[in-house]
């Protein structure tokens, strides 16, 4: 226990990740030295964590408004309208750090805690989605036994972390990505992304308003775990120490979240409610003094009412306690027994804990003793902000080693078969599977089956479709063109699957903003988000910044991941990845045009130079924005006019790669089909087959639809290609005349299917 | 004819069983809350999917205590339709409607996926939509999937033709390849003697659309539809006769 009568020195200020301009600040703003519980609070609403105050100067620069955009950044997620009286909320959040230090329950409360920002704004949570890095599970390319055993570990702590969660809460987990490399062995990402779906009219914001309202205190009990969770751990990098802050990890209980969930649905509906905050990183301090500043109000609570789950706990532990699954919210003064009974039907702790006054302060008390007076809103909202110095990386010492290109002729079927089983290409099926991705049946488009995931919304028979991409890779080698590319990825997931990309959540995962290198990173990548924002037409609604993954001073690749989200007017117009019938013409739409004369440095960023020859250099693929818009314009009209049978993004791996895939989707029960594939071209075979140029995807459609999606394609200016026709039993692709893939689809199928069950199951 | 959907605080399969009998079928149907202690005016009673009262101790082993089982207990007793999908079935289990229990999945892993399974029996409320050996593509989502019981229970279940449903492979053989959880016999579904009690670990609610893929588990409520016009024609025509 923290003695409160604990005197603060600028020591103790520094200890609590303040610095000395930050304390006197402080001192400033309270006009007197801060008592212990003060300091407390200030120290997690102003950390990295909490106050954004590296990326604030930053994130100004992103597009955030649109039409269809209702409820921008600033709120606990992003609004958008989805017609027909009904909106979507969803928003992208990290868990990093809570996630290697304790990778089930830093998984699970991250699922938790993204949730309950969805039902905070009164929508109803109807998928999650994950994006996942690890470092390698195979051995090979410097990783030694015990770092892949380590990984191992991690990815299945994190995998039944989330499934645990989302499985119990009665989410379906549709979708997302898992990446490998060496950087995240030490510092894991664990993105979540949720999406809940409201009657505009019924939407809830987090802003206390009229005086003498009384605060209602929801949820499960207080306890001391997660203290400086978002300070301490979130908000510093890793240390051989870092191990010992388990204690700071929050434990996740997915049963009462989902009473939460139904009983504040359910008390929102009294229409008694006037405000409502989740509890999440910096608990009751964060909501308490954020819902008092957007309503321009005061808020005061006394915590000897606050429900606890041990004895003896300090104003300064509950203030910053980070326990799991509990809601602060305001209801309208004399109908708080309205409220508060449905919290007991539920069977749940609901006190009063105070009220909102006038004057604008956050006071609490403790059996009617103060123990903090702050005014919220400069707690909340006049935090530190800096503008941190930006540096170019230094110039490598040693020459770029290229991919050499095999010559004309080489067979390519091993390194193709090779490719397929890289954990990054190889099949999900055994993390997806541990999820229930099916419960709440709305799932149209499952994990797997489509390069989004797309979800009905019963009410209105519309389809939402989601999918989140990074590229950490292509942003370590050019941060700003790698992160318009991991833009122009998801939307073009979207739009593979029919849908039109209406808005985004970004979620910004970066080393120590100290370090003016890392604080270049994340300005250019800002720099190409917005633009790619912007041109495809996908404002930033939400999301979160997490910096500071760094391990022992070594840094992540910079991987801003970025969800998509899109909407399809009649859900059954979604588009599968998976072939459908023997004898169907495989098309390519290409918005890319021509090689470049940066060929071999583009393909060393590629994923086939990554597996097959180790080598991560050159540069990203260079990117054509209008194009990526036109392409997905095109597919929402060929999706519209149901001439494709099959629809599926080029990304990692490239063409070949595209088409295996989309041969194994349609795996049923026991066979997948297979291609005979035929290309021209005077570049080398192995860029025509692996190269991965953005702005293109493979579709399928009946001889009988060429005319139609040729007109299509000719009316977006795309290049229409036919590469050949759906087969059963054999993949075959011929270059030039020759053949440099050849083999049965089973075989293939099973280096693609089992290679990630292989390396995790067998533990 | 009116369904009853139980609402154990934790479960989530409780808005589709709804969706699937109400909206797909256009059936009445209402949910039951758990504290309800009676559940008169119903004709039959599911217990959805979920995690009843969390799961935290044994799956089932709270919510058999809950005050709607003992009135689901008095209802199948007097021959009223129950079926318990998934957490239902293991819920019946442990009230001991229904005999055996499950075990954690043999992979130690919740698995969610679409499995196949063939209908053993035709002359049951929850099958008799269905034809003899008819196989259904159907989802599954479960930790604990595995049944069990010993051997005489299950020399019981094979004699009196309580086995309803067992895992196969696509084309109706039964193999230990196409068992997903390690379940004995391959069982995924049983019935009491009685005949009006049934469990089953797949989710025909998950099958009843084929814009999500399957529409193939409807053949079960459908079953149980049939059964339900049946009773009430025959209500009818016992009125009609005068006594």
């Amino acid at each position: 226990m923290i003695d409160t009568e604990i005197r603060v020195t600028p020591e103790l200020a520094a200890e609590h990740g303040l610095s000395a301009d930050e304390y006197a600040r402080v001192r400033q703003i309270l006009g007197r030295d801060p008592n212990i519980t003060e300091l407390g609070i200030f120290s997690v609403m102003w950390s990295e964590h909490c106050s954004y105050k590296s990326s604030k100067v930053h994130l100004k620069r992103l597009p955030t408004k649109g039409p269809q955009v209702v409820q921008g950044p600033g709120e606990n997620a992003g609004v958008v309208d989805i017609g027909s009286g009904w909106c979507a909320a969803f928003k992208i959040e990290s868990h990093n750090h809570p996630s290697f230090v304790e990778p089930f329950q830093g998984a699970a409360t991250g699922v938790g805690g993204i949730l309950r920002d969805i039902f905070t704004m009164g929508a109803r949570p109807i998928a999650v989605l994950d994006s996942l890095r690890f470092g390698p599970i195979t051995e090979g390319q410097g990783t030694t036994p015990a770092e892949v055993a380590r990984n191992r570990r991690i990815v299945d702590g994190v995998v039944r972390g989330i499934g645990y969660y989302g499985n119990c809460f009665g989410v379906p987990t549709v979708g997302g990505e898992v990446a490998f490399e060496p950087c995240y062995s030490a510092n894991p990402l664990v993105n979540a992304l949720a999406l809940g779906v409201a009657r505009r009219d019924e939407l809830f914001f987090a802003r206390a308003r009229g005086v003498d309202n009384p605060v209602i205190y929801v949820g499960a009990k207080t306890g001391r775990d997660g203290i400086h969770g978002a300070s301490l751990l979130a908000s510093a990098e890793f240390t051989e120490e870092s191990q010992q802050k388990r204690p700071n990890v929050q434990v996740g209980d997915p049963f009462l979240e989902k009473l939460l969930l139904e009983a504040c649905l359910e008390a929102m509906h009294t229409g008694a409610v006037v405000a409502i905050q989740d509890m999440g990183a910096a608990g009751l301090t964060c909501s308490t003094c954020e819902m008092a500043s957007r309503g321009s109000t005061g808020i005061e609570i006394d915590l000897s009412l606050v429900p606890q789950r041990e004895t003896g706990m300090s104003p300064y532990e509950i203030m910053l306690s980070e326990s799991q699954e509990r809601m602060l919210l305001v209801a309208e003064r004399g109908r708080e027994d309205e409220v508060l009974n449905v919290f007991r039907k539920w069977e749940l702790d609901a006190v009063v804990i105070g009220r909102v006054v006038s004057g604008g302060l956050l006071r609490v008390l403790d059996h009617g003793r103060v123990v903090a007076e702050i005014p919220a809103h400069p707690l909340a909202e006049e935090g530190p902000v800096y503008s941190r110095p930006l540096a170019p990386p230094a110039k490598p010492s040693h020459a770029e080693r290229l991919v050499a290109f095999a010559p004309e002729g080489t067979d390519l079927t091993a390194n193709f078969a090779k490719l397929l089983a890289a954990p990054a290409i190889a099949s999900k099926r055994w993390i997806v599977q541990q999820y229930d991705h099916m419960v709440r049946t709305n799932t149209v488009v499952a994990p797997g089956a489509g390069d989004a995931a797309l979800v009905r919304v019963k009410e209105i028979g519309r389809g939402l479709a989601l999918a989140v991409d990074g590229n950490g890779r292509w942003c370590h080698l050019d941060p700003r063109l790698g992160a318009m590319h991991a833009v122009a990825e998801a939307a073009r997931n979207v739009a593979c699957v029919g849908a039109r990309p209406i808005a985004a959540t970004n979620c910004l995962n970066f080393g120590n903003p100290e370090k003016p290198e890392i604080m270049r990173q994340f300005s250019e990548v800002i720099d190409g988000m917005a633009e790619a924002c912007r041109t495809l037409g996908v404002p930033i609604t939400g999301g979160n910044v997490s910096f500071y993954n760094e391990t022992l001073g070594h840094a992540i690749y910079p991987t801003p991941t970025i969800g998509v989200l899109g909407i399809l007017g009649d859900d059954s117009l979604a588009l599968h990845m998976g072939f459908r019938a023997v004898g169907d013409v495989i098309l390519l739409l290409d918005g890319a045009g021509p090689a470049v004369p940066e060929m071999q440095r583009e393909f060393s960023s590629s994923e086939y130079a990554r597996t097959i020859h180790s080598i991560v250099a050159g540069t990203p693929p260079a990117i054509d924005l209008g194009a990526e818009k036109r392409l997905m314009d095109a597919l929402a009209a060929l999706a519209a006019e149901r001439l494709l049978h099959s629809a599926h993004d080029l990304s990692d791996g490239g063409l070949a790669v595209a088409i295996a895939e989309s041969g194994f989707a349609s795996f049923f029960a026991t066979e997948s089909l297979g291609a005979n594939v035929s290309l021209e071209g005077a570049e080398p075979a192995e860029w025509a087959l692996f190269g991965e140029r953005g702005a293109r995807a493979m579709v399928t459609a009946p001889q009988a639809a060429l005319a139609a999606i040729e007109r299509i394609a000719a009316q977006y200016q795309l290049g229409l290609r036919t590469l050949g026709t759906v087969t059963q039993g054999i993949f075959r692709i011929e270059y030039n005349g020759r053949e440099v893939v050849s083999s049965p689809v089973a075989r293939l199928r099973a280096s693609w299917a089992d290679s990630l069950e292989q390396a995790l199951a067998a533990r | 004819m009116k369904f009853g959907v139980v609402v154990f605080p934790g479960s989530n399969c409780d808005h589709d069983t709804h969706h699937a009998l109400g909206t797909v079928l256009g059936r009445p149907v209402d949910f039951i809350w758990h504290k309800s202690e009676e559940v008169t005016g119903f004709d039959a009673i599911i217990l959805p999917g979920g995690f009843a009262y969390g799961d935290y101790l044994r799956t089932g082993a709270i919510a058999r205590f809950s005050p709607v089982m003992r009135a689901v207990t008095k209802f199948a007793n007097s021959g009223g339709l129950v079926l318990g999908i998934c957490n239902g079935f293991q819920v019946l289990l442990e009230s001991g409607l229904l005999p055996g229990a499950v075990l954690r999945n043999a992979g130690l892993r919740f698995v969610c996926r679409h499995v196949y399974i063939r209908v053993e029996r035709t002359d049951t409320p929850f099958t008799c939509a269905a034809s003899s050996g008819q196989l259904l593509k159907i989802p599954i989502a479960h930790s604990d999937g595995n049944y069990f019981c010993d051997d005489a229970t299950l020399r019981d279940l094979e004699r009196n033709g309580q086995i309803l449903f067992r895992y196969v492979s696509p084309d109706g053989r039964e193999s230990p390849e196409w068992n997903p959880n390690g379940a004995l016999a391959n069982i995924a579904g049983i019935i009491n003697c009685g005949r009006n009690v049934a469990g089953l670990m797949p989710h025909p609610e998950r099958a009843a659309e084929s814009l999500l893929d399957s529409a193939e588990g409807l053949v079960i409520l459908r079953s149980m539809i049939d059964t339900l016009a049946r009773r009430e024609r025959s209500t009818v025509v016992a009125e009609r006769v005068p006594a």
